[in-house]
């Protein structure tokens, strides 16, 4: 795995002034899966441009946050805000609010009885009420970006994991979303296949595109990341820039984590 | 055999057979639509977020599913037309179909919701969230997503009810509809005691001829346009 360099590594403190005003905002937000408590007084602010990665082991908590920030998870107290607006309980508030929120999952869930195009397309014409000519010459563009225009006829099945992620990257950027989130994006996917999904995420991260992405891939948070976050045990145990996070973890917890990721 | 034979030819001089069939299949047909649509509109209402509606379906279903379907079709005859004196048409023949054919409706409409549900079944979660998180609420994300993957999947359990529902249409009997196969199978026996095979071969060979085709077409289409994932 790339670990990157100084030249490569986006300064931190250089990143951060450059960053806008806060985005999505977590204040002492609970949950619990019955007896477990899995998100614990979580207070996170993410502004406008930042990359931020949530990092942990499983079970710690860090998909349950991502979800939650579009409310595929409800929660139990606390706030969450994007843009200023409180998430709404549901109905069409909840639905045009995730339009705005971008979602990557861990298994792609690519629209299995579409085709790669109409995967791309349903959203800008069904939800944001596009012309389907203006929408399909959009999803054409951001296809050819993430390089697998030349299946825009097929479908998902036909496709590589590394393809329908990709595919899934570029369904969520048609909505034009102020925020993306990543629910473990290469997690499923073959070793060979990581780095052309990682790529695409490096990219759109360099062009200033607010993210928050749940991953192990300590390259790209290398890369791209303006800040990590650790969690375990349904809590932020450490904040810190990708640099300070990997080279000098402060508590035992992260200590002990990266030890256990990084000793092969 | 050749006994047989001119049993044959001879019944089916005397009676129309064909049109007894006919009857049923109109019945069947009519009545599959409906269902198709309620079954629809009530698989709906149990895989909505509304607890008032998830209610109100399943209701429907554990009554209409487990009531006998001739106590449905008395019902319809007795409570509904003799003493509500509800017609639903002004000629007497085509008022008993329509009963017949709401009281088929209402009945397999709960086994197609059922079957519609197995079908949401084989519809990975992950497919209704991605529907949600780019902002489809849940009619629009059932309409565009779930259920067109759900009917792919419920072909086979369709195609079951389809062929209980045919087979079922015989029961309108119950509703005073006179010209269907039960019927005419009864006046065959009444009057015709000594060609009592000849006359068990026919309904039993009708129905198998218009059944199996249903249930090769059905396993052939679930086969066919079953979602690759």
């Amino acid at each position: 795995m790339d670990h990157g360099d100084a030249t490569t590594t986006t300064d931190p403190a250089e990143a951060s002034s450059s960053l806008g005003a806060p985005l999505v905002e977590l204040k002492n937000v609970n949950k619990h899966f019955g007896e477990l408590h899995v998100l614990q007084d979580i207070d996170l602010t993410v502004r406008r441009g930042e990359v931020l990665v949530v990092i942990g082991p499983s079970g710690s908590g860090k998909s349950t946050l991502c979800r939650a920030i579009n409310r595929l998870e409800t929660i139990d107290s606390g706030e969450i805000r994007i843009d200023g607006v409180p998430l709404p309980e549901e109905g069409k508030a909840l639905a045009k609010l995730r339009a705005d929120v971008g979602m990557v999952f861990q298994a792609f869930n690519l629209f299995a009885h579409k085709t790669i195009l109409e995967n791309v397309t349903l959203g800008p014409v069904k939800v944001r009420r596009q012309r389907s000519s203006a929408a399909k010459e959009r999803a054409l563009e951001l296809l050819d970006r993430v390089g697998v225009k030349n299946q825009a006829q097929k479908m998902p099945a036909q496709l590589s994991g590394g393809q329908q992620q990709r595919v899934a990257i570029a369904r969520a950027l048609a909505m034009k979303p102020k925020v993306m989130l990543f629910d473990e994006p290469t997690s499923a996917l073959d070793p060979e296949m990581i780095n052309e999904v990682l790529d695409v995420m490096v990219a759109l991260a360099k062009e200033g595109m607010t993210m928050i992405v749940v991953t192990h891939e300590m390259g790209f948070a290398r890369k791209a990341a303006n800040r990590v976050v650790f969690m375990a045990d349904g809590q932020i145990v450490e904040e810190a820039t990708p640099e300070e996070f990997f080279t000098a973890p402060k508590s035992d917890r992260a200590k002990d984590f990266l030890s256990k990721i990084l000793s092969h | 055999m050749g006994d047989f034979l001119s049993q044959f030819g001879e019944l089916f001089a005397a009676y129309d057979v064909p049109g007894a069939f006919w009857v049923n299949i109109q019945l069947t047909f009519w009545a599959a639509i409906f269902s198709l649509i309620l079954g629809t509109v009530l698989a709906l209402m149990r895989i909505s977020p509304i607890a008032s509606l998830q209610w109100a379906g399943a209701t429907y279903v554990n009554i209409l599913r487990n009531t006998p379907l001739t106590v449905i079709m008395t019902f319809l005859f007795l409570a509904v037309w003799t003493q509500l004196q509800i017609s639903l048409s002004d000629d007497f023949a085509q008022n008993f179909f329509r009963f017949g054919v709401i009281g088929l409706t209402v009945y397999h409409a709960a086994f197609v919701c059922e079957s519609i549900r197995s079908g949401v079944n084989t519809v990975p979660l992950g497919q209704a969230e991605a529907a949600r998180a780019i902002g489809l609420s849940f009619l629009p994300a059932a309409r565009l997503i779930i259920l067109p993957q759900a009917f792919r999947g419920a072909i086979a359990p369709l195609g079951n009810t389809l062929i209980a529902l045919l087979k079922n249409s015989t029961v309108v009997v119950a509703v005073s509809v006179s010209t269907e196969t039960s019927t005419l199978m009864r006046e065959m026996i009444e009057s015709n005691a000594n060609f009592i095979y000849a006359i068990f071969m026919i309904f039993a060979i009708g129905f198998a001829v218009l059944v199996i085709p249903i249930g090769l077409l059905t396993t052939f289409l679930s086969n066919r346009l079953a979602v690759r994932r």
